[in-house]
């Protein structure tokens, strides 16, 4: 299990450009009855854990595109990581 | 671009509201001036610069010093100048046109901006459209089918991505999650290169978050030692009870006690 684990971890390295190497401190394996491999938590924990990397139309402010996507999705949190400002313009 | 996190992400993101962005923008001299002293005038730029937030801003419009990592001119045409900016959180990209402007002594505005990055998240990772995720969400709920959802929705481990790890045995995964720091004990592998102070990421052996915290310990300390906190944590990600409880609270020792009895 741990292998597909480490797998998803090296996707993560090469997304942020990192070439990372790692040490096993306890050599252990985790048992797949607990937590899931993020591509396959079920589809509802999937959104809800879930980042989209938003082509933003022009015009709205970021909050309101993230007002629009957490009622498309039906959720009652979302965020954006964009500036504290309104607009970075 | 815009990076938006859904419900339990949203406790993520904010590891990002202080790292560098990425605009491309396009400005519109006022008057007509040599390319090449566009360019050497806008290299005097890169470092760090003063700005006053402008008037319709929602901080206070105090003088600020912001750093510019990197300003690259694409492509000039007449008065119009493209460029590709790289620069710290809470940098006005419009006042920066505004004073690229005074300083070539034409002025200058700016006429459009698009960011492409927040930190190591950018728009050649999955970038999707508002009527792509309509679709998605369209077919996931008429059919069932969330292949399309999955495409694009990342999870939400993307967002730390940049940070050095620590992975966690499954039996250390719901004491961070109930708000203890992590113990040595607890480890199971890491990244080599964790220096004492940097922010880490704490995932399970599946890879995903569980808490963000500061090391306390480097790599090779943290291989050394037997005891001690190597992570403290300073935000968790993971709900508790998601791994099993196989740590006691003092709550329990009565218990065991008269279990023992």
């Amino acid at each position: 299990m741990k292998e597909k684990g480490l797998e998803f971890i090296r996707t993560l390295d090469r997304i942020a450009g990192l070439n990372q190497e790692y040490v096993v401190k306890i050599d252990e394996d985790t048992n797949e009855k607990y937590g899931y491999l993020p591509y396959e938590r079920p589809t509802e924990l999937y959104i809800r854990s879930g980042l989209i990397v938003l082509d933003k139309p022009p015009g709205p402010t970021s909050h309101e595109v993230v007002a629009w996507v957490k009622k498309m999705f039906g959720l009652e949190k979302a965020g954006h990581g964009g500036t504290l400002e309104p607009s970075p313009m | 671009m815009l990076p938006i996190a859904l419900d339990k992400a949203t406790r993520v993101i904010g590891i990002l509201m202080h790292s560098y962005k990425e605009y491309v923008a396009l400005m519109e001299l006022h008057d007509n001036v040599d390319s090449n002293k566009v360019i050497e005038t806008m290299k005097l730029f890169i470092g760090k610069i003063y700005q006053r937030p402008p008037l319709r801003s929602s901080v206070k419009r105090t003088l600020r010093v912001r750093e510019i990592y990197s300003l690259d001119v694409l492509e000039i045409e007449g008065r119009h100048v493209l460029f590709k900016v790289r620069c710290e959180s809470g940098t006005y990209i419009r006042k920066l046109c505004h004073d690229i402007g005074l300083l070539l002594g034409v002025g200058a505005h700016m006429r459009e901006l698009r960011r492409t990055a927040v930190a190591h998240l950018t728009e050649d990772l999955n970038l999707v459209t508002m009527q792509n995720l309509s679709e998605a969400l369209y077919i996931w709920n008429r059919y069932k089918d969330d292949t399309l959802l999955r495409k694009y929705i990342v999870p939400m481990e993307y967002i730390a991505a940049h940070l050095p790890k620590v992975l966690v045995r499954d039996t250390a995964v719901d004491a961070i999650a109930h708000g203890a720091q992590l113990a040595v004990p607890g480890i199971a592998i890491l990244s080599k290169n964790i220096n004492k102070d940097d922010t880490v990421a704490v995932m399970t052996l599946k890879g995903e978050l569980v808490a963000v915290g500061r090391a306390l310990m480097s790599s090779e300390e943290i291989l050394k030692a037997e005891k001690g906190i190597a992570v403290e944590i300073n935000r968790v990600i993971m709900d508790p009870g998601v791994y099993p409880k196989a740590w006691k609270s003092s709550k329990d020792k009565p218990q065991i006690q008269q279990a023992m009895n």
